[in-house]
């Protein structure tokens, strides 16, 4: 599921839960059928943009799947765009999301982290997709995640790289003061893995995990999140059972080989670089915990986005096109060799290619094929940040009432669409959710009080 | 004698390096080929699981990429991605900023102090609690309340090299001899005159062997200080080849800031000589 699919395919599933598609016997096969829709949907840059709209409209109008599909099948694609056209002036909306007014500044600085997650920022730069767009954009590589927050907050940097609990954290005042965060787009969704130390490789039964000490790199993270999940759905208490500590990636790998820690649930490329550097192996991949799970963000404060909203307008574009460009897995070898250098993630460029193409060593002697071990998809779902702050209540980061839903509607912008379709003067879409299915147990965000009461293991009372 | 004994201290300094060198080369070699794989896959491995390299680079691997950095020192790929000696200048350069503001208020405020024994005894709590702070523990303050990173740096560097050059300057005055102060005070001299004549002249070895403990602490807080908020300089440059587990890296910038640091020392070793009189 993408937001580049083409939303008028009745057979395509834009609110599917579980796998990428889940319609296909094998991957490949799914991965074919997307490259192709990939090259209809998104011939030229208009055509993308078209995509974005429209996918955005459709979801708005067809919160059920089942009835678009019904809608689509018996009137067929050109009538319902014909239709759809009448009362929602496509091609206006278009226009504006393209076009924008003159940009009130130029140059930016946007800071990120040096991890894969952060590919569309980063290869933005070298391959054009900010200058195209008439920006001069500096990437920082900056120390840390609480570096990047208090540069963001101290408007240093424009917009950065974050994690995607982090803008919620901060709206709340978790860990910080609360100012009003935004989160326009998801970097990548996946691409993460639980790496473990060579000389657990018999012990793959979580269940014998008891006294693992373990690292996820912030504590406002999806890492600590999914680590924490996936420990406690096989009855392990991530606060009693075994240690859990924040440490930043670099010395991950340093402390594995040091036999200071059992494993990691970390971004990459620290998980392939432990297996390139011999030290440990990948257990599993994190989208066999949440297929289709957002990791890192792409993050403006408030006060950017409504004071300069064309330079926002033209950023968040420059970003939707790198990460459409990045969504394509014929690209990614490309890709690999542009972010390697120093100036950006200072990395071998075979371990970035296994990661980004999906074809991996695992470090137990196998080479996996995998081809969306990472992906890249910009909307950000508003069930994602609901999910998100039951798991920080959940583990005690957030106490007492949340307001989920207001919450979510504040800091994940779902595309940037409803605010331009604001301004045109129209209703933007009201559904802006999508249920998921996380380890088997499905979430769609409607009752998040009740999902979080029916886990056994918790610190929330 | 004294020729005969430097040349056999440098005959057996060299031994040393040399012993270092030939033990450092033994212990990182590689130990051929570790475990059976597949071509396929040893393809996508890095040298440490297939050859058994060590994880620790070798003294050739070092200065192979010393070399390297040597040649080109000053070349500019962007912001994340500068030569050696440019990095090294900014470390340098906000080094200097901080550390003549340090000299510009702790040698006059030093001077008061050891001149007036109420401001000694005035300012003396507030320098007893300000003084044991480590100076990284100034950085987030800093970064919150000046909210720029160079800036923080910079005031970090500021504020670690203060204290000593603030107390060396007032022991050293406080200490001047008493029969040169009172013979100035005989012959009717002012109290600025005194000061300038008298006085800075009696103290300042003491004051430069505070400025060199100083400049000795500031560089190195400015490592831990570029580490921690990044952009550029050495501090930063070692914390991205940490990144990128490049050993090799990070060992050559360790052997650059010895250097460096060697370097500031000796700079205020010599103004020291040049301003020690015999008595």
């Amino acid at each position: 599921m993408s937001t580049f699919d083409n939303p008028f395919d009745p057979n395509r599933r834009l609110h599917t839960a579980g796998c990428s598609c889940g319609r296909h016997a094998t991957e490949a096969e799914h991965a074919a059928e997307q490259a192709s829709l990939q090259l209809a949907v998104t011939q030229g840059e208009d055509k993308r943009f078209e995509g974005v709209v429209a996918s955005a409209v459709m979801r708005a109008m067809f919160p059920q799947d089942a009835s678009r599909r019904a809608f689509l099948k018996s009137v067929g694609a050109a009538t319902a765009l014909a239709a759809v056209s009448q009362f929602f002036p496509l091609q206006t909306a278009t226009e504006v999301f393209a076009a924008g007014g003159p940009l009130e500044k130029t140059d930016l600085k946007v800071g990120f982290i040096p991890i894969t997650c952060a590919t569309p920022i980063i290869m933005a730069h070298p391959m054009g997709f900010y200058s195209k767009y008439g920006l001069n954009v500096e990437v920082i590589k900056t120390a840390g995640w609480a570096v990047i927050r208090d540069k963001t907050l101290n408007k240093e940097y424009d917009a950065a790289h974050m994690l995607s609990p982090m803008p919620l954290a901060i709206t709340m005042g978790v860990g910080s003061n609360p100012i009003p965060y935004t989160m326009p787009a998801v970097e990548n969704i996946n691409g993460q893995a639980i790496t473990l130390a060579m000389k657990h490789k018999d012990r793959r039964n979580p269940k014998d995990w008891k006294g693992f000490k373990f690292a996820v790199p912030f504590d406002y993270s999806m890492h600590n999140y999914l680590l924490r999940y996936y420990l406690a759905e096989h009855g392990i208490d991530p606060d009693v059972d075994v240690q859990i500590r924040a440490v930043p990636p670099p010395e991950m790998v340093a402390n594995l080989r040091a036999d200071n820690i059992d494993g990691y649930l970390a971004p990459d490329p620290m998980n392939q670089r432990a297996v390139y550097d011999g030290v440990g192996f990948i257990h599993i991949l994190t989208k066999e915990i949440w297929e289709g799970h957002p990791c890192c963000a792409f993050a403006a404060s408030k006060e950017f986005v409504t004071t300069m909203p064309n330079t926002y307008g033209a950023l968040l574009k420059s970003i939707i096109e790198a990460t459409a460009y990045a969504h394509k897995p014929e690209n990614r070898k490309e890709i690999a060799q542009a972010i390697a250098p120093a100036n950006y993630l200072n990395q071998p460029a075979i371990v970035l290619e296994q990661i980004l193409t999906g074809t991996y060593a695992d470090g137990l002697g196998n080479v996996v094929k995998q081809p969306n071990r990472i992906d890249f998809d910009p909307f950000p779902w508003q069930s994602f940040a609901v999910w998100i702050m039951t798991q920080m209540k959940r583990w005690g980061q957030i106490k007492g009432d949340v307001d989920y839903k207001s919450i979510a509607e504040q800091v994940y912008l779902a595309t940037d669409t409803a605010r331009l379709m604001k301004e045109a003067g129209l209703t933007p879409p009201e559904k802006t959710t999508r249920s998921f299915s996380v380890m088997g147990k499905s979430f769609d965000g409607s009752n998040p009080e009740e999902y979080l009461a029916s886990f056994k293991i918790k610190k929330a009372s | 004698m004294t020729k005969s004994l430097r040349l056999r201290a440098a005959v057996v300094s060299l031994l040393l390096f040399g012993g270092f060198i030939a033990a450092w080369h033994l212990a990182t070699r590689g130990s051929g080929e570790v475990a059976k794989m597949s071509p396929e896959y040893a393809a996508l491995m890095g040298a440490t699981a297939t050859q058994g390299k060590s994880a620790m680079p070798g003294p050739f691997d070092v200065g192979a990429k010393l070399w390297e950095h040597i040649k080109h020192p000053f070349y500019d790929n962007g912001p994340n991605d500068k030569g050696l000696g440019i990095q090294l200048g900014y470390s340098i350069a906000r080094v200097m900023i901080g550390y003549l503001l340090a000299v510009a208020v702790a040698i006059p405020l030093g001077f008061l102090i050891g001149m007036s024994p109420l401001m000694n005894k005035a300012l003396d709590p507030f320098i007893q609690v300000l003084k044991p702070i480590s100076p990284l523990a100034w950085m987030p303050l800093a970064l919150y309340t000046i909210k720029d990173s160079s800036l923080s740096a910079v005031f970090v560097i500021f504020i670690c090299s203060v204290w000593p050059m603030l107390l060396n300057t007032a022991f050293g005055v406080a200490s001047v001899r008493k029969e040169w102060i009172n013979v100035a005070r005989t012959l009717e001299v002012g109290t600025v005159r005194r000061a300038f004549t008298v006085i800075l002249p009696a103290a300042a070895p003491t004051i430069l062997t505070g400025m060199r403990i100083s400049i000795g602490i500031a560089w190195l807080v400015i490592v831990a200080a570029e580490m921690l908020v990044g952009g550029t300089g050495i501090g930063y440059f070692v914390w991205n080849e940490w990144n990128n587990l490049s050993i090799v890296n990070v060992i050559i910038a360790i052997l650059m800031i010895g250097l460096v640091g060697m370097l500031l020392d000796q700079v205020l070793a010599r103004f020291t000589r040049m301003v020690t009189f015999p008595e």
